[in-house]
């Protein structure tokens, strides 16, 4: 799922000071999940708007709503009415929500959330980076264990040697991929795989190459 | 209004399992506190979430009293910590918003506590005399628009 953070109170009233009917506009999906976007955060961060505004004068007229997905047309559509009776809508869903709403509507779209990575929950409220969506999935290679992602330098062929105990050198909080892949790969007997060199990585297919489309002609009409 | 004659409104939560059983006590006791404080009693404190502490705020209540079971012993296992980080939590967005954190505020106590809950009352009370009262007070909530579909 997409993990984003919130901004802090005074990053949202100074993107929104001088603007008077606010819509605050929750996603129900992967930002409800991470605890940043969804119908509660929405709710907190618009008592937390009005008591700021009311404090200081700023006279924001704040309404709530969260719908089930920003990255949708079908359920966007919902929030219409009250994106056209606002003034301007503060977008607590991912990137992709924000200028989902931005195309649809002309209005101003305001992001509230920093849309962090592609992730999971690894414990309880910890979400960490397991995907940087580059374009040319390799994990078969590595027992699932991303080195793209998860090793600092984004080695393909380590480990860089640079690991002490099982940590990385560059986040010592984090844990060196290679040694995970290591132990994976060993685990499931598919040390062998590690025996190849592999060629250099063709960003090509990542947002090096420019923004992304994927298009299935089989499901165009 | 001046801090003398300033009676703060105190909201306090209180877990059915250990500080309303408390409150109760110390009824039964006969311990003295002020009137001032509006007692809602909750299943757990692990009910309580950030949103209902902010829209007490934002009614106007001078400051927020949590009161849940000894740390180890609640009802429900965890809901006791649940609630001390949700009132952190709460913590950040009030000074965030231009409010003083001190204005909510979690204890721990026992069913058997009377005497404790009493004193916790009346610190928190002094607390907020001491800071004031909350700048939210007497002000038209209809101006501020919330719709919520």
């Amino acid at each position: 799922m997409i993990v984003a953070q919130r901004k802090s109170i005074p990053e949202l009233v100074d993107i929104l000071k001088g603007q008077k009917k606010i819509l605050v506009l929750g996603c129900g999906t992967c930002v409800t999940v991470c605890l940043a976007g969804g119908e509660r955060e929405v709710s907190i961060n618009a008592s937390a708007l009005r008591i700021s505004s009311r404090l200081k004068n700023l006279a924001f007229a704040v309404e709530e709503l969260t719908i089930e997905r920003q990255c949708d047309n079908v359920f966007i559509e919902k929030a219409a009415d009250a994106i056209k009776r606002n003034d301007v809508v503060l977008s607590l869903g991912c990137g992709a929500g924000v200028q989902a709403i931005a195309e649809r509507y002309d209005k101003p779209v305001y992001a509230g959330l920093d849309t962090a990575f592609i992730g999971i929950l690894e414990e309880r409220a910890t979400w960490t980076e397991k995907c940087i969506a580059c374009g040319k999935c390799v994990l078969h290679e590595y027992g699932g264990i991303c080195p793209v992602t998860r090793c600092a330098k984004h080695m393909l062929n380590g480990p860089c040697s640079g690991s002490r105990e099982d940590r990385c050198e560059a986040r010592a909080d984090r844990p060196c991929a290679w040694q995970l892949i290591y132990q994976r790969l060993k685990s499931i007997g598919e040390l062998d795989r590690l025996k190849s060199i592999k060629a250099p990585k063709n960003w090509g297919a990542s947002i090096h190459g420019g923004s992304r489309v994927v298009i299935r002609e089989d499901h165009r009409i | 209004m001046s801090n003398e004659s300033f009676e703060p409104l105190l909201i306090a939560f209180c877990c059915q399992y250990c500080s309303y059983s408390a409150a109760d006590l110390a009824g039964s006791m006969r311990l003295q506190y002020p009137p001032n404080v509006r007692i809602i009693r909750t299943p757990c404190t692990g009910r309580l979430e950030v949103e209902f502490f902010m829209k007490a705020f934002e009614r106007g209540a001078d400051g927020i009293l949590v009161a849940g079971c000894l740390e180890g012993g609640c009802h429900f296992t965890e809901g006791n910590l649940l609630a001390r980080g949700r009132v952190g939590y709460t913590r950040k967005f009030l000074s965030e918003s231009g409010l003083e954190e001190e204005r909510i505020r979690m204890i721990n106590i026992s069913a058997a506590q009377a005497r404790p809950f009493v004193d916790h009352i009346h610190e928190m009370l002094a607390t907020l005399k001491n800071i004031g009262p909350s700048p939210l007070k007497n002000v038209n909530p209809s101006k501020n628009v919330e719709i919520r579909t």
